[in-house]
């Protein structure tokens, strides 16, 4: 049956929803977006950085995150989760604090994470698993690690489970792939931008994810520009007559190279998500190119509201 | 921009700079044997990288490129849909469809195998074949040679020497791998002779060498712990592998010397890439800073993906412009829907105005970093470049050629 509203947190309708996509796409804003958004329909949400690069907080005009929770907006509050937190952590949950001090002293981490790779990614997904099973928060945002490494990190539990096999990583790796693949604790959220190889590379991500049992939720596309028509200085000169106004020679110029510009880029993005929409039959959220100077909590308010109001035109099984 | 200046002088004087930073780009392709690219991943490092070893080639020297993880459509356009081990020489219709390269140019490319071009190293510097396979079977190696973080990167570097080594081409470029932690690739060499050397050796390989009697309480517990949290035969993988591998520090530590000279050589020349925006000028940032610790200089810089420029008035006059006339259109006159058609004109004029101002900040802060290396802008020129075609037209534009 099909239901004739969606809203934005019936869209990410899962305990954790982890934003993926390629370095560059935006995937750190659409993460705030998406989590102001859901804190605007009244859910508690934390956005946890698994890099600790800081570009998260800068967005919330807030001091660089840690380990600690934050809060950065209401409902919404911020966490860094990195392997080697999580593996201390680990290791003192399980009483071997003493290890970790053995493993850093003598430098073995990257030994330890070599024999079993993927040990670094579960321990972050397992740490966010222990969140998620806490029940803090109603959604918990993570903003994924960046370039290709997607499908690795999220492909690390189903990789350890074939190489670790006794003991308690092999528990975390199989809590942790449980995690992944009940859709109604995680989902995934794909950014990307309109453009061919984002596009090329969001379907085959998509199409991994799905031979991995992993749901994705929505396919965020951003950076999308206005349409308008292609003009010529003829016409912007006509147009000028007609109105009684006198428009310079080399302005009429640039006025006729932006308009055709944005013609150029919108028909080409246009091109694209259509590419996109064929290739995947998910729901989208289309995201505009800001034009404004810096990225900050007003143009994040902006985004999270063409979230919401996207979300609502979706049609969604109930 | 160009204030205080004519539209004209503007235009003029920004060509002119092209031509300058073009002739300075070619020359630093003749006088290298060595180019290295960096930036961040979405940057279009691959295909500059791509462009830059096809002028090359077109100049007459014989290139080939390296290449990482190129995008599905241009690995076909250079002909390296696979891994592979050995470069391929592209057909020079496809490159050069006109017949006007120098005499001698050719190109080629190879698509990187980490796995591979590691085996391969080991072969060389192993005792025998039995060594060797010994190592090469290995679980623990077949994890470092395909998952180390710096693996890549440091075979990337390896390739880089053993083709420029054998001496068969004049240029050898590659394109570095996007790596999280920049310049890994740089010290990846010494990275991993570090880890292969390190204590962990010792301790690790304690139990092959004397059995378990002899190493000491505390290592005993340790490796007992470490089997416990991930199972004995992880554990008794790593103990092989450093066992297997002894006596073959000293070769790899010594290559490992010869490609960081390589490296540090005037020959080769390290090139960022960056797209205009933020981030990207951040990680050049970061790795022109990482570069500079290492007493290796940016050769040149090259941004991409540049939204148009103009040279009329101010954003800030042609958004007033768009207002008023936008509150004229208002009111309802014959000439109502023109106005509204010219308002929407200055607006989207003032919207591209304010965009430009704010990629030439950002490209003054790569400026301004790199000193007086040339900075090569390229316009955003269509569709991502997946043929030839696209990529002479990206060489034009990077290496722009006054006519004569």
């Amino acid at each position: 049956m099909l239901r004739e509203v969606m809203d934005l947190p019936s869209l990410l309708d899962s305990r954790v929803c982890i934003v993926s996509g390629k370095g560059g796409v935006g995937k750190t804003t659409v993460s705030a977006a998406l989590a102001l958004g859901c804190a605007a329909a009244g859910r508690r949400v934390l956005l946890v950085d698994v890099e600790g690069k800081g570009g998260l907080s800068a967005l919330f005009g807030a001091s660089p995150l840690g380990y600690e929770t934050t809060t950065l907006a209401p409902g919404v509050d911020g966490r860094v989760v990195t392997p080697d937190e999580a593996l201390l952590e680990f290791l003192a949950d399980h009483n071997l604090t003493w290890l970790s001090k053995r493993l850093q002293s003598m430098n073995l981490i990257d030994v330890v994470a070599s024999a079993a790779p993927g040990i670094k990614d579960i321990l972050v997904l397992g740490k966010v698993k222990q969140i998620e099973r806490s029940g803090a928060y109603d959604l918990i945002i993570v903003d994924a690690p960046a370039a290709g490494h997607t499908l690795t990190f999220l492909g690390s539990a189903q990789g350890l489970l074939e190489a670790v096999r006794v003991g308690p990583v092999l528990t975390q790796a199989r809590e942790v792939n449980e995690l992944l693949t009940d859709p109604a604790r995680c989902k995934v959220v794909l950014v990307t931008l309109p453009e061919e190889t984002p596009v090329n590379e969001t379907s085959e991500t998509a199409d991994a994810l799905v031979d991995m049992g992993i749901q994705i939720a929505a396919v965020v596309v951003n950076g999308w520009y206005p349409g308008g028509p292609s003009v010529t200085v003829e016409d912007v000169t006509r147009d000028a007559a007609s109105a009684g106004i006198v428009v310079p020679e080399v302005e009429a110029e640039s006025l006729v190279e932006a308009a055709n510009f944005r013609a150029m880029r919108h028909e080409l993005q246009l091109h694209q998500l259509g590419r996109l929409e064929d290739l995947l039959a998910l729901p989208f959220i289309v995201l505009p190119f800001l034009f404004t100077a810096a990225l900050g909590r007003e143009e994040l308010d902006v985004l999270a509201a063409e979230c919401a109001s996207q979300a609502a035109t979706l049609e969604g099984a109930a | 921009m160009s204030s205080g200046h004519t539209a004209a002088d503007g235009a003029a004087s920004d060509l002119a700079s092209a031509y300058d930073t073009g002739e300075a780009l070619t020359a630093l392709v003749r006088r290298s044997n060595t180019l290295v690219f960096c930036g961040s991943g979405g940057v279009g490092k691959t295909t500059t990288a791509a462009v830059a070893t096809m002028h090359a080639a077109r100049m007459g020297l014989s290139a080939v490129v390296v290449t990482i993880d190129p995008a599905r459509r241009l690995a076909q356009a250079l002909g390296v849909t696979e891994l592979g081990d050995l470069p391929r020489l592209i057909d020079p219709h496809l490159w050069d469809p006109d017949g006007e390269r120098a005499p001698g140019g050719s190109l080629a490319a190879v698509m990187l195998d980490a796995k591979s071009t590691f085996d391969n190293l080991v072969q060389k510097y192993s005792a025998g074949p039995e060594q060797a396979e010994r190592i090469i079977d290995n679980r623990f190696y077949s994890n470092i040679s395909s998952a180390l973080s710096g693996t890549q990167e440091y075979m990337a570097m390896e390739k880089l020497y053993e083709l420029h080594e054998e001496g068969e081409y004049d240029l050898v470029v590659v394109d570095t791998p996007p790596s999280r932690n920049a310049l890994e690739f740089l010290d990846a060499p010494n990275r991993l002779t570090r880890f292969l050397e390190g204590r962990a050796f010792r301790v690790l390989t304690a139990p092959a060498r004397g059995g378990m009697r002899v190493i000491n309480r505390a290592a005993r517990l340790f490796l007992r712990t470490v089997s416990r949290v991930l199972g004995s035969e992880v554990l008794e993988d790593v103990v092989e592998f450093f066992a297997a591998f002894e006596g073959m520090y000293e070769g790899f530590h010594e290559r490992a010397s010869r490609v960081r000279e390589l490296l540090s050589s005037e020959q080769t020349a390290f090139v960022l890439v960056a797209s205009p925006r933020r981030d990207a000028i951040e990680e050049a940032e970061y790795f022109a800073e990482e570069l500079a610790a290492m007493s290796l200089p940016v050769a040149a810089a090259v941004v991409n993906r540049l939204h148009p420029r103009f040279h009329t008035s101010l954003a800030e006059a042609t958004r007033l412009r768009a207002e008023g006339l936008a509150r004229d259109s208002d009111d309802t006159g014959d000439g109502a829907t023109a106005v509204a058609r010219l308002s929407d004109l200055y607006a989207n004029l003032a919207s591209f105005q304010e965009v430009a101002f704010r990629e030439e900040a950002q490209l003054e802060r790569l400026r301004k970093l790199i000193g007086d290396a040339p900075l090569a802008r390229v316009p955003f020129l269509g569709d991502d470049v997946h043929d030839f075609a696209t990529l002479r037209l990206l060489e034009d534009n990077l290496f722009p050629q006054e006519p004569t």
